[in-house]
This record gives structure tokens, sequence and C-alpha cells, in this order.
């Protein structure tokens, strides 16, 4: 019975799903992979985004000018290309193969695709929060100075909490993008999700299984993100929305589920 | 709405604008080539193809009275894009191998060297399973040595690149422990250059009849007989009257056609 | 530096490459967006759900994916249509036509949302108004809803393109001889990979920045006497 399965998929699938099946261990820990790598470069790259926001939304000019440039360098060129920059390219000076950081950090394809990720995040989370300081709105702010918050309180307590909250429904797209943009890992030898597709394609001489089983994990993933988010911005937005609205929202069927 | 009309027939013109290509007459022979594997093939700095293949790919073209069109393809989709019509053979040093068999076809072989490791000088990289266990070995993805590696060293940790270049590179800079490939290749493309020359050749030469098969030769797709059968007749032809002899002796100091 | 004017040639003709393929798959990405944005907001239920299920896919696969799929696998899928109706024997899906046809169609998704949003945002009662006074459905869209739409669509319209001509940068990995394709190549013979990737930064960087500069031009020019807030 299961042979006959077996061999009527091989005959007549265009799809080699047998292939796939075999080889589904691998995708899944290509998953983990690409899992892994977003993860850690959004938490790097959030925790380097806070000070340069504070510094970018600030106007001391020494302090916002190389930030300034580091952002506008970041944004403004493919993370395809920055990623080859680092990985490729720093390999070309003898002075950083000689450095210690070269064996147990820069020699690694991970490291380098997690720098170049973590960076390129940072840049762009910097000058979203930025925008997010920015716009607390006024009232807030001189409520703190009122009751005697000193800056730094009122950056803490008041200020950050707040933009943070009103900066999560723009963040969740920059974490989508980050998880689109990790697929550059598989061109610097990662084995990511898209890596274990060029592979299981290389490995058997295949044109689209493997970016298929990809593609579809790749969604999956996503879908599941954005369904994380969506919860999240309920939880910590709910004070931004309407009362009634918030109480009489209907619930979502499956026929709204969009991501 | 007939915006909605103008727009979709907008569209389709703007599709098959993009998609229009040249397809070429039945006269000219498209051959796929790589261009990243010195001596075989590679680029010049002003664009154009040069390598053993290369020349290879002309003299037969010139041996069928037919016009050569050379079409630059990555390893990657090497056999896709055969089997997508891209192009009517394939002539860059690809092994002829049963698993490769399943999907097209070979001419005879045009070529056979054996496969060798290549690591630093003086690593005393011991080329047994104990040896090799946990060292980051690095080959071009979807070769017959990817195969070879799988089958023969599983506890390898093999590191998957897209050109044979980009191997050379990361060996270079000590990002991988070693690398396995073909031995010419290694030997012109890299032992012999200024960044290989601390690296040597380890162990001797490594085969497997399942993997490596008999030599390198000529794809075509299935159903074309006719071509392979002309191929054939074309390296026979350039193998008596010493054109082949004359292209070998301009890459290497020995006949590469092998026993 | 030497090094970089012996390959320019291969680095203008990239260049070229990128600045056709992003102003190319522009024009099908505006074109998809404003059928996306159309479909979105019509009462046809099976319109909306095909749009949904388009913005869904493009938002949920990662462009490189689908450029590599459309490549290869998109290859195989004209050749089986033009077999089973026999239109055609072979049709070619070059690089180029794979990554303009891939980028304009996952952009379009994008300008989907920023149409359907920026449409949203006229007031209903100019709508109404304009039916009241029996201006007929394409009237409406070419005098009421066009010339406010474009207005409000500028942030994201602008947002969309600088994304996009940075994920042209993809296409070299299918083998299209783009500005980064041909920097790595240069580089990769040479071994000089950092100047060639800093080079090639560069371009990218005057890219984005002659863009930039231009559509706040524009945003300027066509925001005149409307209010926004500062964050767009």
């Amino acid at each position: 019975m299961g042979d006959s399965i077996i061999q009527f998929l091989e005959t007549w699938s265009p799809i080699d799903i047998v292939l796939i099946a075999q080889n589904f261990d691998r995708f899944l820990w290509g998953a983990l992979t690409t899992l892994q790598l977003t993860a850690m470069s959004l938490i790097i790259g959030g925790l380097l985004a806070i000070p340069l926001a504070i510094i970018r939304a600030g106007n001391n000019p020494f302090l916002n000018a190389p930030v300034w440039a580091f952002t506008y360098l970041f944004r403004g060129t493919p993370l395809l290309v920055q990623t080859y920059l680092i990985y490729y390219g720093l390999g070309q000076f003898e002075w950083i193969r000689e450095t210690f950081l070269w064996g147990p950090v820069l020699s690694q394809a991970w490291y380098c695709a997690l720098i170049a990720f973590s960076l390129n995040t940072a840049a762009y989370s910097a000058e979203l929060l930025r925008g997010s300081i920015v716009n607390t709105s006024q009232g807030e702010v001189e409520a703190a100075k009122a009751c005697g918050f000193s800056n730094w309180m009122r950056l803490r307590r008041i200020i950050l909490p707040s933009a943070f909250r009103r900066a999560l429904p723009a963040y969740s797209n920059e974490v989508i993008f980050m998880l689109h943009g990790s697929v550059v890992a598989s061109t610097i030898t990662i084995q990511d999700l898209l890596g274990v597709g060029r592979w299981l394609n290389g490995r058997y001489y295949l044109a689209y299984e493997g970016f298929i089983t990809a593609a579809v994990l790749y969604f999956i993933i996503v879908l599941l993100v954005s369904r994380g988010f969506r919860l999240w911005e309920k939880h910590w937005l709910a004070h931004l929305y309407p009362q009634e609205a918030v109480k009489t929202k209907p619930k979502k069927g499956l026929a709204s589920f969009r991501i | 709405m007939k915006f909605t009309k103008l727009m979709t027939s907008l569209t389709a013109a703007a599709l098959v604008l993009a998609m229009a290509g040249v397809s070429a007459q039945a006269a000219d022979l498209r051959v796929g080539v790589e261009g990243a594997y010195p001596p075989f093939s590679w680029k010049e700095s002003d664009g154009t193809l040069k390598g053993f293949d290369i020349e290879i790919a002309e003299a037969v073209c010139a041996e069928l009275n037919r016009k050569c069109v050379l079409i630059e393809q990555d390893w990657d989709g090497m056999i896709p894009a055969l089997l997508a019509r891209k192009f009517d053979t394939i002539i860059a040093s690809m092994s002829i191998t049963e698993e490769r068999k399943k999907r097209v076809d070979f001419s005879d072989k045009y070529y056979n060297t054996p496969a060798k490791f290549v690591a630093k000088k003086g690593s005393g990289l011991k080329i047994t399973k104990e040896g090799l266990k946990g060292k980051r070995i690095g080959l071009q993805r979807g070769t017959t040595h990817q195969c070879f590696m799988e089958k023969m060293f599983p506890d390898v940790e093999l590191v998957l690149y897209g050109s044979q270049d980009e191997v050379f590179q990361d060996l270079a800079i000590g990002r991988i422990d070693a690398q396995f490939s073909d031995s010419i290749a290694a030997d012109d493309g890299f032992l012999k250059t200024d960044a290989g020359k601390d690296f040597e050749f380890t162990g001797g030469d490594q085969h497997d009849e399942a993997c490596h098969g008999p030599g390198a030769g000529m794809a075509v797709r299935k159903a074309d007989t006719a071509l392979r059968d002309d191929l054939n007749k074309a390296i026979r032809a350039l193998r008596e009257n010493g054109t082949y002899q004359k292209i070998n002796a301009k890459y290497f100091e020995f006949d590469i056609f092998g026993g | 530096m030497d090094l970089i004017l012996e390959y320019q040639g291969q680095l203008l003709s990239g260049t070229w490459v990128t600045i056709k393929l992003a102003l190319l798959s522009l024009v099908i990405a505006v074109l998809f967006g404003l059928i996306g944005a159309g479909a979105k907001l019509s009462r046809n239920i099976v319109a909306q759900k095909i749009a949904g299920g388009y913005t869904s896919i493009v938002r949920g696969v990662p462009d490189l994916v689908l450029i590599l799929l459309v490549f290869f696998g998109g290859q195989e899928l004209a050749n089986q249509i033009g077999i089973l109706t026999g239109l055609w024997d072979y049709a070619e899906i070059s690089q180029f036509a794979a990554g303009v046809g891939t980028i304009g169609v996952v952009f379009g998704g994008y300008m989907t949302e920023t149409f359907r949003g920026a449409i949203l945002s006229i007031p209903k009662g100019q709508i109404e108004a304009a039916v009241a006074c029996g201006m007929s459905r394409p009237t409406i869209f070419r005098r009421v809803i066009w010339p406010q739409m474009v207005v409000y669509a500028l942030p994201g319209f602008s947002n969309n393109w600088l994304v996009q001509i940075k994920s042209t940068a993809l296409v070299s990995v299918i083998g299209l001889q783009d500005v980064v394709y041909n920097g790595f190549v240069a580089g990769r013979s040479t071994r000089q990979l950092f100047t060639f990737m800093f080079a090639v930064l560069m371009i990218y960087l005057v890219l984005t920045a002659i863009s930039d500069s231009g559509l706040r031009w524009l945003d300027r020019k066509y925001s005149k006497g409307i209010v926004r807030s500062e964050d767009g």
C-alpha cells in the first residue's frame, strides 16, 4: 500500500514529494537556523538601536552626525552588499586576519551574517524609534516635568515606554523584513532555510522543489510571527484604542485571517 | 470599470515586453558555460570568457559548422537551465555520473582528471574518516565532490559554495581547513597562483566510481540523441586532427584526456 | 583605485542594468498596485480574496525565494504551458525578465497596501458629492480620487521605491549581470572583494540618495495645502 503510494507520487507528481519528505529534517534544521539568526540579529540590533535613537532624537550635533551617517549608509544600501562586504570583503585584509577576532568570529560565516544583519536592523530600528520619540505627546512630557522628573527619569519612565508601544506596529514590519532579509545568509554558505532548498536542488539537479518547500515554510513562519505581533499589539496598545472598540471588537473568524 | 481594463492591458503589454527574449536560430549551438572555474573557464576584466572549456566548445561548434552562442550560467542552475532549454548543451567540466544521467544524457568524456584535497602546507591533515572528522571542508555545491564527501566522509562539516573560485578564496584566508575538488582546477586555479603558494595537495587521488564517473562530458537533454552523436563525432575529430592537443598544450603540460 | 578604473566598464554596465531593472519593475509594481488596490476596495468578494491572497504571499515569502522560483521553475512552467496549449515551443524567461517580473509583482503587493490606504484617506463625502453631481465613475477616479491619492500615497510610495531599488541587488544571485554581480566577479578575480563591494555600496548610496531627494522634491511640490504629520 505504502509502496504503491510512493510509486504513484514518483511517477505522476510534478513535484518530487518523496525527495522532499526524505530530506524534510534538513529543512527543519534550516528553518531553525533562519529563526536563530533572525532572532539574534533583532535582539542585538534592537539593543543597539535604543541609544542610537536617543542620540538621533537629541540635539547634540557631535553625536548626531556620525549616527546619522551610520543609519544613512545602512538604510541606503542593500543588505546583500553589506553582507558580502563583511564576509568576503574583510578577508581581503591581512591585518584583520591576524587579529584575535578572526578565528572565533570573522572567519565564521554565521557571525558575519549576524554582524551584517544586526547593524542593518539597528539602523532601521533606530530611525523608527527616533520618529516615535520625537512624536511623544507634549502633554505627557510636561506632566512629567511638572511632577519634578529629571531628564533621565523622564526618558526612562515616560518617553521610552510610550515610544516603544507606539513604534510596535511599524516594528513588526521591520521584523518581517529582517526575516525576509535573512535569506541573504544562504549566499555566504550558511545552510538556512533557503540554503537547504538550494542544497536539495544542487544535490539532485532539480529546478524548483527545494525553493517551493522553502517558500511554504517561510510563509508559515511569517504567518505565525505576524499573528504573534497582532496579539502583542492588542495587549500593549489597548490604551490607545477607544474603550468601546476594544469591548465590542468582533471575534476574528477564519474568514478575516489575513497576515 | 474602464480603468481596470486599461490597466490590465497595460500590464499585459509590460509583461510581454519584459518576457520577450531572443530565441536563437536552429543553426546556432547554444552552449551553457560557467566562467568561475579556472583554468577551464574564467572571465577577463573586459567581460570575455576564457579557458579550456570555452576553447573546446568553440572548436566543437567549428567542427559541427554551427555558430556558437556561449551562455553563462551559474553552476547551481546548470542542469535545470539545460532542461528548460535555455541552451542545448553544457560544456562546463561536468562529470558524467549515474545521478545526473537520470536527468540528462552525456556525450563521451572529453577529459578526465582525478580529484584531490588541498590544505595548508604542513597541516598534517590525514585523509581518513578519523583525520577529517569535524573538519571544515569546502567544495562547490552540486558537484561530484559533494556526492563523494557525503558518501565517504559523513562526519565532515561541509561548507558549500556556489563556485570553485569562492572555495579557493575562503581556503586562502583560512575560513576552511581544506578543500576538495578536481586536481587540475586546484593546481592551475589556485596552487600555482600567488594566493595558493602556502598550500599543497594532501592525500592521493580520490575516486569513487558511482560519484565521480568516467570523466567530464558534454550534457544534452535526453531527447537530443542526434546532438549527442554529433558531439561525440566532434570530440573524436578534434582528438584525431590535433585541435584538442593544441588547446590542451595551451593550458596543461600533459594530456588531460586520460586513459 | 586603479583596479576599479580597469573594471569601470563592467561596473558601469552593471549599474545601467540595475537602473533599468529598478525602473521597469517600478512600472509593473505601480500597475499591480493600482489593480490590487482596486480589487481590495471593490465590492466583488472574489476580487477581494484574490488580492488578499496576493498581498499575503508577497508578505509571507522572501523576494529572493520567489525570484529563484520564477527563474528556475517558471521556465519549466512556461515551457509546459506552451506544449499543452500548442501556442509556443519555447518561451525564454531570461534572468532580466525573471528579475523585473518578480520584483515588480512583489512590490506591487506593497504598492497595493499603499494605494489602498491612500484611497481610504480621501473623505467619503467628496466622492458622494461627485456622485451627486452626476460624474461617471472614470471621471470621479480621474478628477477626484487620483489627484488626492497621489498626494496621500507619496510617502508610502517613496518608502517602497527605496526598498525596491535595494532589492534589485538580489537578482545577482540568479546570475543577472547587474552591478553586484559584476562587482563580485571583478573582486573575486582580483582578490580585492572589499574594494569592489565598497564601490558597489557607494553606487547604491548614490542611487538611493538621488531618488530620495527627487521624491522629497515631489512631496514638497504636491503636498502644498495638505497637513500631514511629520513621521512619513
